[in-house]
């Protein structure tokens, strides 16, 4: 039985790992063209971060003169394997019928695990930028460090209060199949539904500051202080940053879902048609049509209308605003339990 | 497959070497939307850590001269410069100037030059002299 298990979870990872590295590429492609598609260009093939992975790993690896190895070195590596780690905790539609706790490792880690494993690659990507030498990186590894601090308290709450919803009804409310299996709309009145749409709102304007994006790219500003973080990265290192952007992207895109849209497209369908094997298949396209989607929302489109903050309106953004809209959701969240409003 | 790596996936990083800002400005026009070089995949980055492709315009002042070998240095191989515009082949109008420490191709000797002609090249010009670098880091590949 354990040995089915250390099998299973090994094969396994090798397969999200593969499946992970696969849509966080192809959604970054498809990220690319749309922001092109907007500026009016005709913009680069979906195919293009593959090849620029390629590419990248063709290229020559440079160890600056004044870096400290060793770290210079690990950090790409353990921003990668942690960005595939968070995919091995976090359900994903269809899959969630293979494996027993909606997830890989699903029984054997909770929310609060997701948000520290959703620290790590930030993490690491410091460690990188403090021990390539260089003063751009130096800079963008402090930037970065402010951003993360900005951000996880918002996220916090979020988490908290999606939590503290579920937590009125029992169980092991931490467990992400159990977030999963309970919609926050399902359960939710007048009050709670606004509450849960601030929630989500606040949750939204994270998703870009948790994987660097515009506005909140400060980090890797490249204009300012020359891809500050990645300053100094180049070859066979960059191309595993480049692919761990792409993966931790598609992770945090997959948490806004389990968070937020948990539905599977499978029950609506089996009224119509008779799905049989292809539930799975099925449950799992419509998993991606909603990775796309979040993705385009949080992402792409603020992407592409926007320009880049500095880091004082990044920190006041999070701290105040965000904070603020969260904090009054979870509010919400909790008149809804005391106060019955009805439905008009 | 990786013999194609560099076809579709330059990335360029453009220095002024004591340019007048007119060459600057085609460059920048080549990525705009009217040119969209990026839809070939070429791409300007911030940095020659990450660039396959430096592209030097104007010629090189006194000044410049040592940061250009020190750019030229950091970019990780392999790698080509691109000269665009009159004044990195022989001076252009500046040629008669005291401050110029002449043509990339004397203070790099041993670098490959692709060289766009024009006071300022048309922004194609800049798109086909990318095109013939990556034939010679195809080339690169092959060996």
């Amino acid at each position: 039985m354990t040995g089915d298990l250390l099998i299973m979870t090994v094969f396994g990872s090798i397969g999200i790992a593969i499946f992970g590295l696969f849509f966080g590429l192809v959604y970054k492609g498809i990220d690319r063209k749309i922001v092109a598609h907007m500026q009016k260009r005709v913009g680069p093939p979906i195919r293009q971060p593959f090849l620029d992975v390629i590419k990248l790993m063709n290229k020559e690896t440079v160890l600056p003169e004044n870096a400290v190895g060793w770290m210079y070195s690990m950090a790409p590596l353990v921003c990668l394997a942690s960005s595939i780690i968070l995919l091995l905790y976090i359900p994903m539609g269809g899959l969630d019928q293979v494996f027993e706790n909606g997830a890989l490792l699903g029984g054997h880690g909770d929310i609060i695990l997701v948000l520290y494993l959703l620290i790590i690659p930030s993490l690491a990507m410091v460690a990188g930028g403090f021990a390539s030498g260089s003063p751009f990186a130096t800079v963008g590894a402090q930037r970065e460090m402010v951003t993360m601090m900005s951000y996880e308290f918002p996220l916090a709450v979020v988490i908290i209060a999606i939590v503290w919803k579920l937590s009125t009804a029992g169980g092991d409310v931490f467990s992400l199949s159990l977030i999963a299996g309970n919609p926050i709309w399902n359960s939710v009145g007048l009050l709670g539904l606004i509450g849960a749409f601030i929630l989500l709102l606040a949750l939204v304007i994270v998703t870009p500051g948790e994987v660097a994006k515009i506005p909140f790219d400060v980090a890797e500003a490249e204009t300012e202080i020359a891809h500050g973080l990645l300053a100094e990265y180049s070859g066979r290192n960059l191309a595993l940053f480049y692919l761990a952007d792409g993966v931790k992207t598609f992770a945090m895109a997959s948490l806004v879902i389990v968070l937020f849209f948990p539905y599977n497209i499978s029950p609506v369908l089996e009224q119509y048609v008779a799905l049989g094997d292809f539930t799975i298949l099925v449950d799992f396209l419509f998993f991606l049509l909603k990775v796309f989607l979040v993705l385009l929302f949080s992402v792409t489109l603020v992407r592409a209308g926007m320009a880049r903050l500095r880091i004082t309106q990044v920190v006041s953004v999070y701290w105040i605003t965000v904070t603020l809209i969260a904090l009054f959701g979870l509010v919400l969240l909790m008149w809804d339990n005391q106060f019955d409003v009805g439905w008009f | 497959m990786i013999s194609k790596a560099f076809k579709r996936a330059l990335w360029v990083f453009h220095v002024n070497s004591g340019s007048c800002n007119g060459c600057d400005i085609e460059v920048i026009a080549a990525l705009t939307p009217r040119y969209d070089a990026e839809r070939f995949g070429i791409k300007l980055v911030g940095n020659p850590r990450h660039a396959d492709v430096i592209a030097f315009t104007g010629a090189v002042t006194s000044d410049m001269a040592e940061k250009v070998k020190r750019i030229y240095e950091q970019t990780p191989d392999p790698k080509v410069i691109l000269v665009v515009g009159a004044c990195g082949i022989g001076g252009g109008v500046f040629h008669e100037s005291y401050h110029l420490e002449g043509p990339i191709e004397r203070l790099i000797p041993d670098a490959t030059c692709v060289y766009v002609p024009g006071c300022p090249p048309r922004p194609e010009a800049i798109i086909y002299g990318v095109v013939k670098a990556w034939q010679f880091l195809e080339g690169v590949e092959k060996k």
